[in-house]
């Protein structure tokens, strides 16, 4: 018996060139065992949401540090829907106020991790909300 | 109870750059130094103490707080505030469109237009961003990379509209592409063509902008993307020396421009490691100008720097900390010899600083220069045996670093291949594994933790109204212009750009004929295509 590797997409949508974050993300879910993708910067929400589909991603992770993360979130959850996927699971991460992650929450969002949130608490929470579903023969 | 005094149970302290920290330093461990040939005296070779005799007695460092949001009108008017309130010097921050060469009405812009800087589509905007400020007295930096060349040629047209003449403009545009790739993210075009626009840069600045410094090589961006001391030094100077060989190329002399470097460099960390890292760098920047490149005039010898506080240090936990960090940042950057310094704000773990959050760093610099001594005399660290000792070590680091780089065929092969980029985000992934073990102290973070805070800072709201605006503004710019001017220059560009003719001439005609920022950048685009990022991954 296998198991299938957690597949993550790491993205960077707009214009925003902070990739510190996202990279040592990268870093953390790939030494945690899952297959992890980085789109790279300047990505459209169309190119994300294209390679999630394509790569058959998991999880998708939004990088934002530019401040743009709610309307970047928005179309992002719309896209999804709009495409009738339901199986990714969506978190973003950055630059996030406290007071927006109720709102993001509502869009969709299955969870936020502000800067400073802890890389354990979201390698735990993927495996617990991914890892169970993926165990194939 | 007697305390222990044995080496082996005292606990071993490594700098980020991992030299090792002994308790005690003394004669010993400098002995080799020698004063004249290693140290010299402040403004002589090889420029350790400072690169001025007589430093701050003679002028208080520069201080230049970034700052810039929504439209240009509303940065004008935080400009003249700043500066009625002491601020010496103009940092301005472009939203991330116009850093990018997009116009506001591009789709890609959607919701960044004033965002993080204030929008810049055409010339006009760039007037009444400097709408009675006078360019002759007031240095401007311009805080943008691939499109800088249109900035430079905009800000040049905005001087000769007041009657100033380019002689007499005195600034810096950043114009440092290749950290660009490393860390901040703001690249449009492939490498080559790139350092090939700041050669033009440096060219036509050399020959008709001679106060101006043509670029600021960024040490600061890539130790914020997670680079330790060292690599923050070695890469920055690798970068220059790629930027150096471009223009040589030309047929350049290196005295010819050498002099007009400008650097950017980051503080947060241990203080002392700080410290030893610019007076490191000055001296092995005089070693690398004069001997490596033949340089004869004092002046191309010389680092000058602006070396300011960095958001790196800073924490979203306990914000008002930052503000206590700030101003140790601002007294390593004294006690460091620096020529500008700028702060990041407590709030910029948020968001661009506010009116408060700006006015505190600037009043925490002024307070260093006229309260603290600071200004009393120079380099007054010199002297001490861990100071001196550390220096050298961080000297070594650095030279080794570099030899890593060179060794890969130099900056731009290192980039291109992703190398860099691989080193820094691993160096960041480790420092950020450190501050969750708590191996590494971040006050707020991993210790006096407080629970249930909720940060109640104000900080600066967004006006998502400014790309309305901003759209409005292009329509009728567009109106008023002649069309058949903004062609001709356009397609003089488009010629420029396929061949070796320098583009800043071009450039100007374009700018002075309303074509947009991202008219001209469109141009470029065309030519040289854009960059495949290799993430180094």
């Amino acid at each position: 018996m296998s198991e299938k590797r957690i597949r993550v997409l790491i993205a960077k949508p707009g214009l925003d060139g902070h990739d510190k974050g996202a990279k040592v993300i990268v870093h953390a879910l790939k030494e945690a065992g899952m297959e992890v993708l980085y789109t790279g910067l300047h990505k459209t929400i169309d190119e994300i949401v294209g390679t999630a589909l394509e790569e058959d991603v998991d999880v998708i992770g939004l990088s934002v540090y530019s401040g743009a993360h709610l309307p970047l979130s928005k179309k992002l959850m719309e896209q999804l829907k709009e495409k009738k996927v339901s199986d990714k699971l969506v978190l973003v991460g950055g630059n996030i106020p406290l007071g927006d992650v109720k709102v993001l929450k509502e869009y969709g969002v299955a969870e936020v991790f502000p800067v400073g949130a802890k890389l354990d608490g979201i390698i735990e929470f993927i495996k617990r909300r991914v890892g169970g579903h993926n165990e194939r023969i | 109870m007697k305390e222990s005094n044995k080496p082996e149970e005292i606990k071993e302290i490594r700098l980020e750059s991992g030299i090792k920290v002994k308790p005690v330093y003394g004669p010993d461990d400098i002995r080799d130094l020698n004063y004249e040939k290693d140290i010299g005296q402040p403004g002589e070779y090889p420029f350790t103490r400072g690169i001025h005799p007589l430093m701050y007695r003679k002028r208080p460092w520069t201080m230049r707080q970034y700052s810039g949001f929504g439209t240009a009108r509303e940065t004008n008017e935080r400009f003249k505030w700043l500066l009625g309130q002491g601020q010496t010097a103009l940092n301005v921050a472009f939203d991330l469109p116009t850093q990018l060469g997009l116009d506001s009405d591009d789709p890609f812009a959607e919701e960044e237009v004033g965002r993080v800087g204030m929008a810049i589509d055409s010339l006009k905007d760039l007037e009444e961003a400097f709408a009675d400020i006078p360019l002759d007295k007031i240095s401007t930096s311009l805080t943008i990379n691939p499109v800088a060349s249109v900035m430079l040629a905009m800000y040049l047209v905005v001087a000769e509209k007041q009657g100033i003449p380019w002689e007499e403009v005195r600034g810096t545009t950043q114009n440092d592409i290749l950290k660009e790739y490393i860390g901040r993210g703001t690249w449009i075009f492939p490498v080559e063509p790139s350092i090939r626009l700041i050669g033009d840069i440096v060219e036509f600045c050399s020959k008709n902008v001679p106060k101006f410094n043509p670029f600021s090589v960024c040490g600061y961006h890539i130790r914020e993307s997670g680079a330790t001391p060292v690599q923050e030094m070695a890469y920055a100077f690798e970068i220059a020396i790629a930027y150096i060989q471009e223009v040589l190329n030309r047929g350049l002399n290196i005295d010819d421009f050498a002099g007009r470097i400008a650097f950017n460099f980051d503080i947060y960390g241990n203080l002392w490691e700080q410290v030893a890292k610019f007076r490191a760098g000055r001296r092995l920047w005089a070693k690398i100008i004069k001997e490596r490149f033949g340089a004869k005039n004092p002046r191309s010898m010389t680092l000058r720097m602006i070396a300011g506080g960095g958001g790196g240090g800073l924490t979203i936990q306990q914000p008002e900390n930052n503000i206590v960090r700030g101003a140790y940042y601002a007294l390593i950057s004294a006690l460091s010899g620096t020529q500008t310094m700028a702060l990041c704000s407590y709030d910029e773990a948020y968001t661009i600083p506010s009116k408060k959050a700006a006015l505190i760093s600037l009043r925490t610099m002024q307070i260093l220069a006229d309260e603290m001594g600071l200004r009393d005399t120079v380099d007054p660290l010199a002297g001490s045996y861990y100071i001196e000792w550390l220096t050298e070590e961080m000297e070594k680091k650095i030279v080794e670093c570099m030899k890593k780089v060179e060794e890969m065929g130099g900056m731009i092969r290192a980039v291109e291949s992703g190398y860099i980029q691989g080193e820094v985000s691993r160096q960041a992934y480790n420092q950020e594994k450190k501050i969750q073990s708590g191996e590494t102290t971040k006050i707020g973070v991993n210790k006096y933790v407080m629970e249930e805070e909720k940060a109640e800072v104000e900080i600066h709201q967004f006006n998502p109204k400014v790309a309305e605006q901003q759209k409005k503004k292009l329509v009728e710019i567009k109106n008023q212009r002649n069309e058949s001017e903004v062609k001709d220059a356009l397609s003089g560009l488009k010629k420029a750009a396929q061949t070796d003719d320098n583009v800043m001439p071009h450039i100007l005609k374009g700018v002075k004929s309303y074509a947009t920022l991202g008219e001209i950048t469109r141009v470029f685009k065309d030519v040289f295509g854009e960059f495949k990022e290799p993430t180094g991954l």
